[in-house]
């Protein structure tokens, strides 16, 4: 630890801290504009200017260490002023030299109300201009189909740079010409491809890059926020959603280091047109093979006249990826008290609760992935499963040391590592020893082995998942402090449904063998879109958007969007966190959890709980584990212990990645027009680098 | 300074590869750097690029150097747009002529260098003559300021020069044959102008 004064008061800050980080530890504020925590360090706008007491000059806190300030004559600690009137003087020339070429348009900037270079001009700025002559004109560039540009706000920060080649790992921005003519744009202005590029709007400091779906849509101080948790895959990033009155405007990431630090994936951000678009706002019933409107006590007639004349055995229910725990525990609780026991997930994955909470969680978790020494990825693609994740792998990577093998199918992770083959038998291969990098693995302090959706969801996912867990115990990725035997979902609501039990138990159907032609006569789907239910099966599709599943509907109950709606979600570590309502259902359509309380009564079977709270209690009872909002339950070894000694028959087939298109994985990204036109890029660009 | 850009694509080349010798070449200059900054070599390869395209670096080449040493496009663009030797428009196919207009040069005359190329060459700097022969420019100091004015055409400098004598200078790029590079007036090098001033009893 290094003594520093800063402002007088003495602290003792570890000599790695730069200025500006023992400023902060001391409390005092430092302006900035280039410098981010989580960016490596530029020190280019000089707004953190700092005096040094020695240093005949200001100095730039964010690029001085503490340990390069000498010493007093006595060997006093160095004095650092934050404050003085030296200080405030260069800051202002710094800021008065930014607003020379900065224009005047915050009536007219989206940044307006949440903008560093406003918010400091406050501090800093003078009410007048010295500066009479021509301010800069620079031509605004096309960078993609989610960031606007107006590059006349420019302030030559590079931050979005600096992030595009670091976090996101694909350097596509870059900053052309010099001096004052310095402009940030992509290489022949070609569209960013990266799907976390729309946090460099968050990280703009002004409205030079802004986000073109939301341009001119509202202003900061008009929006409500609501702080609540993303569902578009099985990490639970930590958003803000703002709406204005009814109307979801946007999606902004939270700071959550133990999950997504602060960024989020462009579909968490811009699939918010989504939730306007194709929504279900009334129930309907099928007559004649059309879909007409009805009201619920007609639609819930329907149901139950049906449910009636089939037998228990004949019905079943399959789960989407994007209910929360509640309306699946209350779908579970009136389908068993029907008799009914087909109830299952719509990836047929093979997890089985019974074996231990381990064998289906990412265990290392999230945050855990920064303290491995080696990975192994298996039949998974994590930049299109969870790309926030991908970018906590890339910054353990760029920290050095981390090799990393992939089996499954050959992808750009933004990070290298070692193709190790396609399909299990490499796997087998691996465990064997076979392979170079089991030396590496072995060697390793705490692997990390992430098991993927294209592993798993397969016929033989059980035997495949004993085979990963063999690897782990073979590679001592399972053991006291470290379990790296992680699985990585793609869906929120999946880990859900395991910790209820959302399963088909012993002698019951999963849901590919529901949709079989002739196996159930009555089936509900709770927002499951991705399968296919054969003619003669009457379906009953409780969700929100027009999409395949309600298509094939007999009779649609509208549901509930994510941010319509406070419910469980437990993302792929286990972690239980809650959604908060920010906005409500469109029409008549009902929370699910309430619609599926409504039918039970009309079926006979009536579900004891007449409000949310009710039911949570109910079901905290039953799992208390999912009580524990924002914490993991740990998990002990003994499960991947067991689960690698299961044996079972594999298939030679080669994983297949989980999620073909990133941008339209659920049904409201699918009711999304920016998705679609991500999408278009995304494949226009698979095919140009096909061609080559 | 102004802002730099690529030459519109109908003054682009489709495609760019050095020549076998330069590739050879190349290779030799990557080879100076340690494994993983290869990166290192980009601006003499642009370099030798812009030698080999005339004197000009075109789309094609940036991408095929940033190709060459496993970099992104953009970086390569970044460095080709920052220094201003790297010329991103055509440029004439006999003399690229690069007037110094810095103070030293400027007393001594260079306006008159730059009347004579806006007559003959263009009326602008950074456009081809008619002919597409010639284009002119003007740069900073080339540090040849004892032979004040003076002007850099490819790799050699023609200093101490007139209006008239640089035009003959650029006769002889129109006819193919060069003057004699350096002073145009009667002196060795950076010499006194009319032989020697001191030390004359000194015998060689």
């Amino acid at each position: 630890m290094a003594k520093i004064i800063i402002d007088g008061t003495e602290v003792d800050v570890p000599p790695e801290f730069t200025l500006l980080q023992a400023a902060e530890a001391a409390g005092a504020e430092i302006p900035r504009f280039c410098f981010h925590e989580r960016l490596s360090i530029a020190g280019n706008c000089r707004m953190c200017l700092v005096e040094l007491k020695g240093s005949p000059k200001p100095v730039a806190s964010c690029a001085w260490g503490v340990r390069d300030c000498r010493p007093g004559p006595n060997g006093e600690p160095p004095v650092v002023n934050t404050k003085s009137p030296m200080v405030r003087k260069a800051r202002e020339g710094v800021m008065e030299f930014l607003l020379i070429n900065h224009p005047l348009d915050c009536p007219i900037c989206d940044q307006g109300g949440e903008c560093d270079l406003q918010d400091q001009a406050m501090a800093y700025g003078v009410d007048s201009s010295r500066y009479h002559e021509n301010k800069r004109a620079v031509e605004d560039k096309y960078i993609g189909p989610l960031v606007k540009t107006i590059m006349n706000r420019c302030i030559h920060c590079t931050r979005c740079i600096r992030f595009s080649a670091e976090v996101a790992g694909v350097p596509e921005l870059g900053a052309t010409g010099r001096g004052e003519d310095m402009e940030i744009t992509t290489y022949l202005e070609q569209a960013m491809s990266s799907e976390l590029q729309g946090n460099v709007v968050d990280l703009c400091p002004v409205g030079a890059l802004t986000s073109k779906p939301y341009a001119f849509a509202a202003r900061p101080w008009e929006l409500s926020k609501t702080e609540t948790i993303d569902v578009m895959d099985a990490l639970g990033s930590a958003i803000r959603v703002d709406t204005r009155g009814r109307e979801v405007m946007r999606i902004l990431p939270r700071v959550n280091d133990d999950v997504n630090e602060e960024w989020i994936s462009d579909k968490t951000r811009h699939v918010v047109d989504g939730l306007r678009t194709q929504r279900l706002d009334q129930p309907y019933i099928r007559h004649g093979g059309r879909l007409v409107p009805a009201s619920w006590p007609q639609a819930f007639a329907a149901i139950a006249a049906k449910a009636k004349v089939v037998t228990p055995s004949r019905i079943g229910a399959i789960v989407g990826d994007l209910a929360a725990v509640e309306e699946m525990y209350a779908l579970k609780d009136l389908l068993m008290r029907m008799g009914v026991k087909n109830i299952a997930s719509q990836d047929n994955a093979p997890f089985n609760p019974e074996q231990g909470r381990a064998t289906y969680l990412f265990n290392a978790t999230i945050a855990g992935i920064e303290r491995a020494d080696a990975l192994l990825i298996v039949g998974s693609n994590p930049r299109r499963e969870a790309a926030v994740l991908n970018a906590r792998i890339r910054k353990r990577w760029r920290a050095g040391k981390f090799p990393v093998a992939l089996i499954g199918e050959k992808v750009d992770l933004t990070y290298p590592y070692d193709y190790l083959g396609a399909g299990p038998d490499t796997l087998s291969d691996l465990v064997a020893g076979k392979h170079s990098f089991a030396e590496v693995l072995k060697g390793a302090e705490r692997p990390l082995i992430i098991v993927g959706a294209g592993a798993l969801a397969r016929s033989d996912g059980a035997a495949i998942a004993a085979l990963a867990a063999k690897a782990a115990t073979e590679f001592h990725a399972v053991k006291e402090g470290w379990n790296g035997y992680s699985v990585l979902h793609t869906a929120a609501s999946r880990v859900g449904a395991l910790e209820i039990g959302f399963m088909p138990g012993q002698g019951a159907l999963n849901a590919a063998a529901m949709t079989k032609p002739s196996a159930l006569d009555l089936i509900f789907l709770l927002g499951a879109d991705e399968v296919d239910v054969p003619p003669g099966t009457f379906v009953v599709y409780i969700g929100t958007h027009g999409d395949s599943g309600a298509h094939r509907a007999d009779v649609i109950l509208p549901g509930a969007a994510y941010p319509e709606k406070s419910g469980l979600y437990v993302n792929t570590e286990g972690r239980v966190q809650m959604s908060n309502r920010a906005s409500f259902p469109p029409g008549d359509a009902r929370e699910d959890w309430s619609i599926l309380r409504a039918l039970s009564d009309t079926l006979g079977h009536k579900l004891p709980y007449d409000s949310l709270s009710a039911l949570r209690q109910a079901l905290f009872k039953e799992r208390p584990q999912l009580a524990r909002i924002g914490q993991i339950v740990p998990t002990g070894p003994a499960d991947i212990r067991q689960l690698s000694s299961l044996k079972g028959e594999i298939d030679k087939a080669p994983f297949r990645g989980a999620i073909d298109d990133f941008y339209l994985t659920n049904p409201i990204a699918r009711a999304s027009a920016v998705m679609a036109e991500c999408s278009a890029l995304a494949e226009g660009r698979v095919a140009i680098t096909a061609a080559e | 300074m102004s802002v730099r850009r690529l030459a519109p694509a109908d003054k682009q080349p489709k495609d760019f590869a050095f020549t076998k010798e330069n590739l050879a070449w190349a290779e030799k200059q990557i080879a100076k750097y340690p494994t993983g900054r290869q990166q290192s070599a980009i601006i003499p390869l642009l370099w030798r690029a812009q030698e080999q395209n005339g004197g000009w670096l075109p789309e094609a080449a940036i991408r095929h150097v940033s190709e060459m040493l496993g970099m992104a496009h953009i970086r390569a663009l970044e460095v080709a747009t920052f220094y201003t030797m790297f010329l991103l428009e055509p440029c004439g196919k006999k003399a690229h002529v690069q007037v110094c207009g810095t103070t030293p040069c400027m007393l001594r005359g260079a306006q008159a260098i730059f009347d004579v190329c806006k007559r003959r060459i263009h009326h602008d700097p950074g456009h081809v003559s008619a002919g597409g022969d010639f284009s002119w420019e003007e740069v900073e100091c080339l540090g040849a300021c004892v032979n004040a004015p003076m002007v850099l055409i490819w790799n050699d400098t023609y200093e101490d020069l007139t209006a008239d004598s640089f035009e003959k200078v650029l006769d002889g790029f129109a006819k193919g044959q060069p003057v004699k590079p350096g002073p145009q007036v009667d002196r060795q090098l950076s010499a006194p102008v009319g032989g020697q001033t001191t030390l004359k009893s000194v015998k060689a």
